[in-house]
């Protein structure tokens, strides 16, 4: 294709740049740090990072075996019943998690387990002493996997749709029963995708900051990314968060590297498995042991949100609302939010769109540029490279030359955009490609080029996947507390960041309420960005 | 169809060569050395992945020779962009952007920015009207059927006005009926413009019925040119006449064969 002059390839090497300066000036800001103080580096290998090293794993080891095992069994028994009542609604629920903030589940979680929660009143009434609690490793664990079991369970259910239904009628016509079907039919495609979603949800697990930060409790349960956190802004000991960074990102590119090569889906997908019509019919006791399933499953993921729902309407609203604070905050999150979702959306379409013109200009045939890969892959960085490892980077940095906390909105908005543009790639990467498939060649003979054809074809046929990749990167950045934790500072209060200062000054009515409207919020626009997204698709 | 549409008719008519050009794709090669006449129909014929959209893309500047020239006029045009080349091309699909109106798929033949006068306007109606689409300005592209989208493009074609059309099968998957109607509205607007016209089709009845010319394709390489009337009686070359499925009769026919395969 003649694409010698195409505009688009200039835009996505400055949004590959902007990507590089942010993650180059974290390094530069570790790598200064860290040569300064090169004994200070050396001291920081103590017994104390070792046992931080080693929970890091363990719990995300823990957490994985937790999430998975029991969503290889909740898919196939939702495969099994297509028809069964309620079905749609539970995998609706399933994607609540997706949208939810950390902090807001970590709350709803401590308001049913904790030790003020529904559980604990129930058990002194039981007369069976005082309830233990949930603070440390069972706390993280248990927040795991309510993130985890619900996303691991439609992963699974995905890869069952894709055995073919031809599959399913010959098992009936040969009649098979439920072991055959399961061995011979449903085992070999979970096991094909089991290496990708457990490595997919131990990746989540390792790089998890705020469950641990809020349900860890103590130096006892705490992670790599916690560490870091407290290094810097508690202990003020720049060489041990320089150590603890280098370790975590050593830790999660050794992951990611081992994920490529399973082929995972490092993204993770909100897209709901259509059912597809079943020709088995299950017997009655493995419906039984089904329903039992997913009963287990529903109520462990409806409890925390329910738990948030109503701790929540129990707070007094009234008076949050009418609080300063509390507005501040709120125009603060939604400001940083809506800019950094907008600086997501750019960037990702400035990749997507050097991505499509150098596949047009290469031919098949031709390996992949250097270029083309970056403006591919270029997102992917961010995986390996968690926001608190970029956010302790600058911080480092920065705290040479200016008052870091000045730069929080700075910090916020470009990392939490990098961060969601995984997720605004994938919104937009299909329909991009596919309007570019129909309109490539029509717009080189039209001569429709730049500002004229993204105004007057691009934006028309892509309005849909930017708005839904619009409102994914708003929600998660809205409930981002990873950054801002680092930043913020009573000038510049996020909603998470008010929520964690409430919840550690032990006005637990208060952050129940803001953990309410954070949540509801966040909910609200990924509901809106699978609309979107889906009408989109018609 | 007797509408004459105001500025037009003023084209000069062009030649369109290609000067030993090779170009490469995947695992096929191309070679191209050809020079169609101005202001002439031909039909481009050839087997599947013979290179017939190939040789168009060429032309169309979609493709870039490896080596070799496109001439246009005797000009080189390899280093023009595909807007600003005297061509314009009508694909077999995607002709038309699905979230604009008609007039505007026809306007942008005027203006890639979209930015129309009043004449403008009326030029784009006077077009749609040639094509048989009056009236039908403000609808989209998916309230249309298939030989109307094609008509939209045509009127596009009008005014653009540029003295070289490229058909890449735009109506192949139209019915036989509707197939005809096609060709005569390509053949009644070369009649006015006399641009330089090539057509691809697998139809030879296609052929038949608008070519004054036939360029036959094969494994890369033009094979064979010439009036399509020479093409379609017994005195066409043997590629194209195994091609196209023509025995010769039957008495004729089998004698041609036995003294093929000696």
């Amino acid at each position: 294709m003649h694409a010698a002059r195409d505009s688009r390839i200039t835009a996505g090497v400055i949004a590959l740049a902007a990507i590089a300066l942010l993650i180059g000036g974290a390094f530069a800001g570790l790598a200064v740090e860290g040569a300064q103080d090169l004994s200070g580096a050396a001291a920081a290998f103590d017994s104390y990072l070792l046992r931080v090293a080693r929970f890091t794993l363990w719990q995300a080891a823990l957490s994985t075996l937790l999430s998975v095992a029991p969503a290889l069994l909740v898919a196939r028994a939702l495969s099994r019943h297509p028809a069964f009542p309620g079905r749609g609604l539970i995998l609706q629920l399933f994607t609540v998690p997706l949208a939810l903030p950390a902090i807001v589940a970590a709350l709803g979680i401590l308001a049913l387990y904790g030790r003020a929660g529904c559980f604990a009143g129930a058990f002194a009434r039981l007369g069976a002493g005082e309830w233990p609690g949930i603070y440390g490793l069972s706390g993280i664990l248990v927040a795991h996997v309510f993130f985890n079991l619900p996303l691991a369970t439609r992963l699974f259910l995905e890869a069952l749709g894709t055995v073919p239904a031809d599959q399913w009628r010959l098992a009936s016509q040969l009649g098979m029963g439920a072991r055959p079907a399961f061995r011979l039919i449903e085992w070999p495609v979970l096991r094909a995708a089991l290496p990708g979603i457990a490595g997919l949800v131990f990746m989540l697990c390792i790089t998890s900051f705020t469950i641990v930060l809020t349900l860890g409790g103590g130096p006892a349960a705490t992670t790599l990314e916690v560490a870091i956190y407290q290094a810097l802004r508690f202990d003020l000991d720049p060489a041990r968060a320089v150590v603890l960074t280098l370790l975590q990102i050593a830790l999660t590119f050794i992951v990611v590297v081992a994920l490529t090569r399973l082929g995972a889906n490092t993204v993770g997908d909100a897209n709901l498995p259509v059912a597809p019509r079943r020709y088995l019919s299950a017997g009655r006791l493995e419906t039984v042991l089904n329903a039992g399933l997913i009963a287990l499953a529903l109520l462990f993921v409806a409890g925390p949100m329910a738990a948030t729902l109503l701790s929540g309407l129990e707070a007094d609203l009234g008076r949050l609302a009418g609080e300063e604070a509390v507005r501040r905050a709120t125009l603060t999150s939604a400001g940083l939010a809506f800019l950094a979702a907008l600086l997501s959306v750019t960037l990702s379409l400035a990749l997507i769109g050097a991505r499509r013109a150098l596949a047009l200009r290469g031919r098949p045939g031709n390996t992949m540029s250097l270029l083309e890969h970056a403006a591919d892959t270029g997102a992917g960085f961010v995986l390996v490279v968690p926001p608190i490892v970029l956010g302790a980077g600058w911080f480092l940095a920065l705290r040479h030359v200016t008052d870091v906390f000045a730069v929080a909105p700075v910090m916020v908005v470009t990392v939490n955009a990098v961060m969601a543009m995984p997720f605004a790639i994938r919104a937009i990467r299909p329909a991009y490609d596919a309007a570019s498939e129909r309109h490539e060649r029509l717009c080189l003979a039209l001569g429709i080029a730049g500002w004229n054809r993204l105004s007057l074809i691009d934006w028309p046929s892509l309005r849909r996947p930017l708005a839904t990749g619009f409102a994914f990167a708003m929600a998660l950045s809205l409930g981002d507390l990873g950054v801002i934790a680092l930043f913020g500072s009573d000038s510049v209060q996020t909603l998470p960041y008010l929520l964690l200062a409430r919840m550690g000054s032990y006005r637990t009515a208060d952050a129940a309420g803001l953990a309410l409207l954070l949540g509801l919020v966040c909910l609200m626009l990924v509901v809106a960005a699978d609309r979107l997204g889906r009408e989109g698709k018609r | 169809m007797t509408t004459t549409i105001k500025g037009t008719a003023t084209q000069k008519r062009l030649t369109v060569a290609l000067d030993d050009v090779s170009f490469s794709y995947g695992e096929s090669s191309f070679r191209f050395n050809v020079e169609f006449q101005a202001g002439r129909i031909t039909a481009i014929m050839g087997p599947s992945g013979s290179g017939k959209s190939t040789l168009l893309n060429l032309i169309a500047g979609f493709e870039t020779p490896d080596t070799g020239k496109v001439l246009i006029g005797g000009t080189d045009i390899g280093d023009t962009p595909p807007s600003a080349r005297p061509v314009s091309m009508v694909f077999q699909e995607n002709n038309l952007f699905a979230h604009l109106s008609v007039a505007a798929n026809v306007g942008l033949g005027r203006s890639p920015s979209l930015k129309l006068s009043d004449a403008d306007r009326i030029a784009v109606a006077e077009a749609l009207a040639r094509v048989g689409l009056a009236g039908k300005e403000q609808r989209l592209p998916r309230e249309l059927s298939g030989g109307e989208r094609q008509r939209v493009a045509l009127a596009r074609v009008l005014l653009r006005d540029r003295p070289v059309l490229l058909l890449d099968e735009p109506f192949a998957s139209l019915g036989p009926a509707l197939r005809g109607d096609m060709l005569d509205l390509v053949a009644g607007i070369h009649a006015e413009r006399k641009m330089t016209v090539l057509f691809v089709t697998h139809q030879p009845e296609d052929a038949r019925r608008i070519g004054q010319d036939v360029a036959f394709l094969d494994e890369g390489m033009i094979a064979a040119t010439g009036p399509a009337d020479d093409f379609f009686d017994r005195s066409g070359p043997d590629a194209f006449r195994r091609y196209i499925g023509d025995r010769g009769g039957t008495v004729a026919g089998s004698q041609h064969i036995a003294r093929k395969q000696t």
